[in-house]
């Protein structure tokens, strides 16, 4: 069973809807202490990043203590972002702290992210940038990991956001809107990406069908398996 | 780099897609459900779905059909017509939708696109104008072209963006349904007065056309409903075409 956590940010619609379309048994924890059952647990999120004080401490000690116990954690969106120390969207909100840095503003990027020469090659956005980055756009894997599994450099996934993680050791995806920034991350069980895999056609429900896969085996896969 | 999108529109009335030349005469063209399924295997990037008689006949998208097509495809996809008020709103993303169009109802109360974004996130807010040259300026319409509102698209562009508007979908009521390509003198000033992604519609007739407004036109992404529904110009030729003259698209 995959914990889809409902803290108010957004619709759920779309992601309960992929993850069953890859055969995901779901459920949304209506309180902290239900997580133990999980297989997996999937923050999603859109919108502001201040919308995660939601999570509140007994949610973080009942995610961080699922983690420590080998349970796979993925976050979509801002729920990748919360993975993160903070973002200057919301200074003073903590994120889980899982990865380091803190999430910066697409449209006056002051980007402390190492320069990646492979991400920045072909870049050719006008400038001023349009923030938020809404669309498709191209990913590459700068190292293998279990979560962009069988997905090809240049694949294009789906965006809509204004604020991105920098590029680390942990990014297991980069993309590039006027800076590289992080389109996935990985680092042990925790994983998270910054474009909705359950708006990106195929791909995504590939990569949504390696992390349940991950989870243990609650994921068919008929459709993903199909890329 | 971030691809040029490209939208098909279904207009729908009854739970069945139809499309009009200039929104009247409109001619039945199918199942919106079978229409989604066959765009998603084209590589069409985002579907709207467009009650085009909802807000003249006072009523909402039905959610029968948002479920209908969310069901059959793992894209984005925005809902218009007939959205009024947040229960609208709230119903059509209920029933599957990311994002909601406002149309008449932002002109009429401005206040609900800032309710919306507060609610969902900018990202599921579209506001979606309408409008027709009118001597020097482009004059914005409201209830499906029929009311004049006397408002400059441009400066409503605007005023949509500064209360939480997460892209703009702009239509040529001149163009729309003629097939003589798209307004791209007012897409791009639309487009380079505002900060948000903004969504060009109406006129697309050949190919070329979606080259243009992505040009000189800076569209940011092309909708388009007749084009593609009467099986005239497949949506994978049309990115094939783009790709070959320099355009990013996803293929």
């Amino acid at each position: 069973m995959i914990a889809l956590v409902d803290y108010g940010a957004g619709n759920l619609t779309s992601v309960r809807k992929a993850l069953s379309a890859i055969g995901a048994d779901v459920w949304t924890p209506s309180v902290a202490g239900e997580l133990g059952r999980a297989h997996g647990i999937i923050v999603p999120g859109v919108g502001h990043f201040d919308s995660t004080k939601a999570l509140t401490d007994d949610w973080r000690t009942a995610i961080k203590t699922m983690v420590e116990d080998g349970v796979p954690l993925l976050g979509i969106c801002v729920g990748l972002q919360w993975l993160f120390e903070g973002s200057e969207e919301a200074p003073g909100t903590p994120g889980l702290c899982v990865f380091e840095g803190t999430c910066f503003n697409l449209g006056t990027p002051s980007p402390k992210p190492p320069t990646s020469a492979k991400a920045t090659v072909g870049r050719q956005v006008p400038s001023p940038l349009k923030v938020p980055h809404v669309g498709w756009n191209s990913i590459i894997a700068p190292r293998s990991t279990r979560l962009m599994s069988g997905v090809n450099d240049g694949s294009q996934v789906y965006f809509t956001h204004s604020y991105a993680a920098p590029v680390t050791e942990d990014a297991a995806a980069i993309s590039e809107y006027g800076v590289p920034f992080s389109a996935a991350v990985e680092r042990g069980n925790v994983s998270g990406v910054q474009f909705h895999p359950e708006k990106s056609g195929d791909v995504g429900l590939h990569i949504l069908s390696n992390w349940t896969r991950w989870c243990g085996g609650s994921s068919g896969g008929a459709r993903a398996d199909a890329l | 780099m971030l691809s040029k999108r490209i939208i098909a529109c279904l207009d729908v009335r009854d739970g069945k897609v139809v499309k009009g030349v200039n929104f009247e005469g409109l001619r039945d063209a199918g199942d919106p459900a079978a229409l989604a399924r066959r765009y998603n295997v084209e590589g069409i990037d985002e579907v709207v779905i467009l009650d085009v008689t909802a807000t003249i006949e006072s009523r909402q998208a039905r959610a029968h059909t948002i479920a209908a097509v969310a069901k059959e495809i793992f894209l984005p996809l925005t809902v218009g017509g007939g959205i009024r008020t947040e229960a609208d709103a709230a119903a059509a993303i209920d029933a599957g939708a990311d994002k909601v169009s406002l149309n008449s109802a932002a002109l009429a109360d401005p206040n609900l696109i800032t309710t919306l974004a507060k609610r969902y996130g900018s990202q599921a807010v579209i506001v979606a104008i309408d409008a027709k040259r009118s001597r020097s300026r482009f004059e914005v319409y409201a209830r499906s072209g029929q009311a004049a509102t006397s408002r400059d698209a441009v400066e409503w562009a605007r005023e949509a963006t500064s209360r939480g508007a997460g892209e703009i979908l702009l239509t040529s009521i001149d163009r729309d349904g003629t097939k003589a390509g798209f307004d791209c003198e007012m897409t791009a000033a639309v487009s380079d007065a505002v900060n948000i992604p903004v969504i060009a519609s109406g006129g697309a007739g050949t190919f070329e056309h979606f080259a243009e407004v992505f040009g000189p036109g800076h569209a940011d992404a092309a909708l388009a409903a007749s084009i593609f529904h009467f099986n005239e110009k497949s949506v994978s030729a049309l990115k094939q075409h783009l790709a070959a003259v320099g355009i990013p698209v996803r293929l």
